[in-house]
C-alpha cells in the first residue's frame, strides 16, 4: 500500500495510502470552501472542539474551521506575519495566537492554504467547549461579518460527570435555537433521518480511530500518538466526520497500522521509519505548529515516541466508549460536545493522563505548555505534580506556542527535552541498581 | 595518571574541571566563551590542566608540609612566573599579528612609522609585564584580552603622541588582531613553560634545597592522561565530540551540587542566560526541574547589561547594591528594557544603590518563582552559577528563602561557577567505569 511521491519531490519519502487520501480530502475541501460563492454554497464557521459536523451537513453547509486555517498558516510559516498584523490592529501579545493568526489573515485578504480567498461565513456556530477565548473570537468575527451567530452553550464538567440535566439543556438548545437558525440560514429543512445516517458513518470511522490510537500500547508502538496523531485526528475532528471519505481514510490507516504491528515496526517520521524505541511518553498540551518538524525531530532523533496524548482528544473523547449514536441523534451530539478534553475538570484530566501513563506503559509525562493558550495551560503544573506522584514516573515541562514563531526557542526546548530523556535514563539506572542490590 | 574532564560551555564563560580517580578535583579552568566554543573549550581545558599541575606539586609536598611560609611563597611565585610566561607568549603573538595587519593603502605612507611605534608599544608592555605579575599586584581580570587590552590602549596613546602618529592607526591594528589572538590559545608546551617558570621562581625566591627541586620536578613529570571527557552547557551541541560525551547541563548541575554538598535536595543555578531550579534525590539524581523559557529576563546577562549601562564592572554591582538602605521596587527584569528601566529610575531621582538593590531583588524574585514551579525548596539548598558570587543577590535570596521556606541550610561554594563542569567530570568518571546507562565506556 505504498507509493512514492510524485517526481519533483526531492526527498524519497514513502507516502502511505492514508496520507495521500488525506491530502486529497483536504485539497478538495479547501476548493469547495473557496468556490463556495461561485457554487452557491452557504458557509458556516465553527470550532474544532465539539463541532457538530453531522448536523452542519444536514443543511448542506460547508464547514470552515478558523483554528485549522491558523494551523495551516503556522505549518506554512505565514502565521508570524499574521500575528504581528493582528498586534498592529491592537490585539495584545497575550491573546491566543490562533485568534491573532486568523485576524491577521483576514486583514491580509483572507487567502487560504490553496492560494484562493476564503469565503465570508453565512453563519457562526459556536458550540462552546472549555475555551473562553472562542466566545471572544466569535465576537470579533461577528463584528467583521455581521452574520447570524449561534451559541450552543455546553456546561463545563465541573463535577466530573454528565448529568441528564446537562443533556436536556443542550438538546433543548439544539431544538429551539440551533436547528431553526440553521434552517433559516441554509433554506434547508432539517431531516433527522439524514442526521442518523451521518452519525452511523461517524461511529464507523470512530471505531477505527480508537483502534489506531490504542495501537500505541504495542511495543514498539507503530504510531506516534502526538506528532503523527495530529494527522490522524484531522478528518474526524475536521469537516469529515460522518462522511464516506473519513471511513475510507481510517480503514486505510488501520490497515497500515496492522502491517506495522505485524512487522514489529515503529512509527513513520518525516525522516523515515524510526529505528529504536527508547522512550515512551505521554504528552499533554497542543503542539507547536511553526516548528512542527523541528520539534518532532527532537523526539525521534533521541528515540522518543509519544504513545498517548491529550491533544488527540481535543475534538472529542472516545476512550471511555463514546461513539456517535444514530438512535439518540440529538443527545449524542450533546454528549460529544460535553466530552471534549478541555471541557473536563482538572481531576478528570489528571485521571486520564495517569491512566495513559499506566496503560500505555509510558516512561513519564511531558507537558508542552502553550504560551498563549489559557484553556490548556491553567493548572498544568498541578497536573504534572499529581501525575508524577500517582505514577512514580518522572515528568517534565517545555514551553512553546501554537502558531507564534517568536515563542519557539529551539535551544531551550532541546535542552529541556534532552535533560528529560537523560533523567529517565538515570532513573532506570537507579531502579536497576536497586533491583540488583 | 588517569583524569576525567568535565567541560561546561556556558553562554558567558566556559569552565573545565579535572577529576582524579578518587573523585578529587585536581584542577579548574575558566575562560570567556567569546561565541567560539571550540577555542573556549581548549583554553578552559588547558587552564584546568595547569591548575592540576600546581595541585600535583602541592600534593607532592603532602598535607601540612606545604604550609610553611617559605613553601607557600614559592608556590605563589611559581604560579606568578607561569602566568607571566603565558602572558608574554600571547603578547608576542599579539605583536606579530598586529605587524601583519600593517599593510594596504591605508598604511602606504606610514607603514614604517606604525611598525616602529608597535615595536615601542610592545617593548614597553613586555617591560612592565613582570610588575603586573609581581607579588601583591592586582589584576582586574585574568583574561588576556582584559589585561593586555587596557594597557595597550594606554601605552599606544602615549607612543602615538610622541611619534606624531594618528592614534587611530594603532587602535585599528589592535582591533583587527585581538580577536584572532584570543581565539588562538597559548601553546600546549606546558612542560617547557613550567621549567621556565621554575627557573624564574627559583632565581627570585629563597634558596631551595635539592630535595625540594626534585619533588617539584617529579610532580611536573607525572603524565596526565585524559581518560574520558564529558561536555555540557549551552554550547555542548557544537562541541567536536560525539553524543555519548554530552550530558545535559541540568543533570550535571544536579550531580555537581550533590558532590559539593551531598545533602543537597534543591539547586538554584543562575547563569548567563538560564535560571534553573532543580530538585535532586539523595544520590544527586534529578527528580524535577524548571527553567526560564526563551526570555532571559533576570539572568546573569541582565546584570551585564545593567553594568554596561551604568559604566561599571559586573563585579562592582553587588557591592554598590549592598550599600542601599531602601531598595527600589522593580517589577520588570526584562533584559531588553533593562537600560530603559534604569534611566527611568535615575530620571526620577532614585539613588543608584537603591535601584541596584531593587534589581537584585527582582532577579531573585524571578528565580524564586522558577524554583517554586520546580517543587519548592527542600533542605539543603545549594546556589550555583556566576550570580552566586554576587553578595547583593545572595542577601536577597537568603531573605526570601527564609520568608517562604523557613530555616534552610543554604550552601554557596566559592567555586560554585564550576558546578556544571564538576558534574560533567563525575559523569565522565562514571562513564569510564561503565556505570552510566546509555553511555558506553
Amino acid at each position: 500500500m505504498k507509493t512514492t511521491t510524485s517526481p519533483g519531490n526531492s526527498s524519497d519519502v514513502l507516502k502511505d495510502a492514508s496520507m495521500l487520501k488525506q491530502k486529497e480530502m483536504m485539497a478538495k475541501h479547501y476548493d469547495r470552501l473557496t468556490n463556495a460563492e461561485a457554487n452557491g454554497d452557504k458557509v458556516v464557521s465553527t470550532f474544532v472542539p465539539g463541532n457538530l459536523n453531522e448536523l452542519i451537513m444536514c443543511f448542506d453547509l460547508v464547514n470552515n474551521l478558523p483554528e485549522v486555517n491558523a494551523i495551516q498558516s503556522g505549518l506554512r510559516r505565514k502565521s508570524g506575519a499574521y500575528v504581528m498584523e493582528a498586534e498592529k490592529a491592537g490585539h495584545s501579545e497575550d491573546v491566543c495566537t490562533y485568534v491573532k493568526s486568523d485576524i491577521g489573515m483576514m486583514a491580509k485578504g483572507n487567502i487560504g492554504p490553496n492560494g484562493s480567498k476564503l469565503p465570508d461565513p453565512d453563519v457562526l456556530l459556536l458550540s462552546y467547549t472549555g475555551c473562553f477565548t472562542f466566545m471572544k473570537w466569535f465576537e470579533l468575527l461577528r463584528e467583521q461579518y455581521k452574520c447570524e451567530t449561534i451559541f450552543l452553550q455546553t456546561p463545563y464538567m465541573a463535577d466530573g460527570k454528565i448529568t441528564p440535566n446537562m443533556i436536556q439543556y443542550m438538546v433543548k438548545q439544539l431544538k429551539e435555537d440551533v436547528i431553526p437558525k440553521l434552517e433559516r440560514v441554509s433554506g434547508v429543512k432539517f431531516d433527522i433521518d439524514r442526521l442518523r445516517e451521518y452519525l452511523k458513518k461517524s461511529a464507523e470511522a470512530e471505531d477505527d480511530l480508537v483502534y489506531i490510537l490504542q495501537s500505541a500500547k504495542n511495543k514498539p508502538s507503530p504510531i506516534d500518538a502526538y506528532f503523527g496523531g495530529i494527522y490522524y485526528i484531522g478528518p474526524i475532528f475536521g469537516a469529515f466526520r460522518g462522511t464516506d471519505d473519513a471511513i475510507e481514510y481510517y480503514r486505510f490507516l488501520r490497515e497500515e497500522v496492522d502491517q506495522r504491528i505485524a512487522a514489529g515496526l515503529g512509527p513513520v517520521t518525516p525522516d523515515g521509519p524510526m529505528d529504536e524505541e527508547k522512550y515512551r511518553l505521554v504528552v499533554e498540551g497542543p503542539p507547536n505548529y511553526t516548528n512542527f518538524r523541528q520539534f518532532w525531530k527532537m523526539f525521534y532523533e533521541e528515540g522518543a515516541v509519544v504513545v498517548a496524548s491529550s491533544y488527540t482528544k481535543v475534538g472529542g473523547t472516545y476512550d471511555f466508549g463514546f461513539r456517535h449514536d444514530p438512535d439518540r441523534p440529538l443527545e449524542t451530539l450533546a454528549e460529544y460536545c460535553l466530552g471534549v478534553y478541555t471541557n473536563r475538570s482538572l481531576p478528570m484530566r489528571v485521571e486520564m493522563l495517569t491512566n495513559y501513563v499506566n496503560e500505555y506503559e509510558a516512561d513519564g509525562l511531558l507537558i508542552n505548555s502553550i504560551k498563549s493558550c489559557n484553556s490548556f495551560s491553567a493548572g498544568q503544573l498541578l497536573i504534572m505534580r499529581e501525575v508524577e506522584k500517582r505514577t512514580g514516573k518522572p515528568a517534565a515541562f517545555v514551553e512553546t506556542d501554537l502558531v507564534d514563531p517568536r515563542y519557539f526557542s529551539a535551544a531551550n526546548v532541546k535542552n529541556r527535552l534532552e535533560s528529560y530523556f537523560q533523567m529517565i535514563e538515570q532513573k532506570r539506572g537507579g531502579v536497576k541498581k536497586e533491583a540488583a542490590a | 595518571m588517569k583524569t576525567f574532564v568535565g567541560i561546561d560551555l556556558g553562554s558567558t564563560t566556559t569552565k573545565a574541571v579535572l577529576l582524579d580517580e578518587n573523585e578529587q578535583v585536581l584542577g579548574r579552568g575558566i575562560t570567556n566563551s567569546r561565541s567560539n566554543y571550540d577555542t573556549a573549550c581548549r583554553v578552559a581545558g588547558q587552564e584546568a590542566a595547569i591548575d592540576a599541575r600546581f595541585a600535583l606539586i602541592q600534593r607532592e609536598f603532602g598535607a601540612g608540609q606545604g604550609d610553611d611560609a617559605q613553601t607557600a611563597e614559592f608556590f605563589a611565585a611559581l604560579e606568578r612566573a607561569f602566568r607571566l610566561e603565558q602572558f608574554l607568549e600571547q603578547l608576542n603573538d599579539l605583536e606579530q599579528t598586529c605587524l601583519d595587519q600593517v599593510k594596504g593603502d591605508r598604511f602606504e605612507k606610514v607603514a614604517d612609522g606604525v611598525k616602529q611605534a608597535l615595536a615601542e608599544v610592545f617593548r614597553q608592555l613586555r617591560d612592565e609585564a613582570p610588575t603586573m605579575f609581581a607579588p601583591g599586584a592586582t589584576r582586574k581580570s585574568d583574561f588576556f584580552r582584559d589585561i593586555a587590552g587596557s594597557r595597550y590602549l594606554a601605552v599606544a596613546e602615549d607612543v602615538a603622541r610622541d611619534a606624531s602618529l594618528a592614534y587611530e592607526l594603532l587602535l585599528n591594528v589592535y582591533d583587527k588582531s585581538i580577536i584572532a589572538v584570543e581565539n588562538r590559545p597559548p601553546s600546549d608546551a606546558l612542560g617547557e613553560k613550567f621549567k621556565w617558570a621554575l627557573a624564574r621562581a627559583t632565581s627570585e625566591g629563597a634558596e631551595l634545597d635539592r630535595e625540594f627541586h626534585e619533588k617539584v620536578q617529579w610532580a611536573l613529570d607525572i603524565e596526565l592522561e585524559e581518560t574520558y571527557l564529558v561536555g555540557t552547557g549551552y554550547g555542548r551541541v557544537t562541541l567536536p565530540f560525539s553524543k555519548e560525551h554530552i550530558r545535559s547541563e541540568i543533570l550535571c548541575h544536579g550531580l555537581g551540587a550533590h558532590m559539593m554538598y551531598p545533602k543537597t535536595r534543591t539547586v538554584l543555578d543562575i547563569g548567563g542566560q538560564d535560571t534553573k531550579g532543580i530538585q535532586v534525590d539523595a544520590s544527586g539524581i534529578v527528580e524535577n526541574f524548571q527553567m526560564n523559557d526563551r526570555c532571559a529576563a533576570g539572568c546573569g546577562r541582565y546584570l551585564g547589561y545593567i553594568a554596561d549601562e551604568m559604566n561599571m564592572g559586573l563585579h562592582e554591582l553587588g557591592p554598590l547594591a549592598m550599600k542601599s538602605g531602601k531598595p527600589a521596587r522593580i517589577n520588570s527584569t526584562c533584559t531588553v528594557f533593562a537600560g530603559a528601566e534604569l534611566r527611568d529610575r535615575l530620571a526620577l531621582g532614585e539613588k543608584r544603590e537603591d535601584i541596584l538593590a531593587g534589581l537584585h531583588r527582582a532577579i531573585i524574585l524571578r528565580a524564586m518563582s522558577i524554583i517554586s514551579r520546580s517543587g519548592g525548596i527542600s533542605d539543603e539548598f545549594t546556589f550555583t552559577g556566576g550570580v552566586a558570587k554576587n553578595d547583593a543577590a545572595v542577601r536577597e535570596l537568603k531573605q526570601l528563602v527564609k520568608e517562604n521556606y523557613g530555616e534552610v541550610t543554604i550552601n554557596i561554594d566559592p567555586d560554585s561557577i564550576y558546578t556544571g563542569a564538576l558534574g560533567g567530570a563525575e559523569f565522565a568518571r562514571r562513564a569510564a567505569e561503565g556505570r552510566i546507562e546509555g553511555v558506553e565506556a
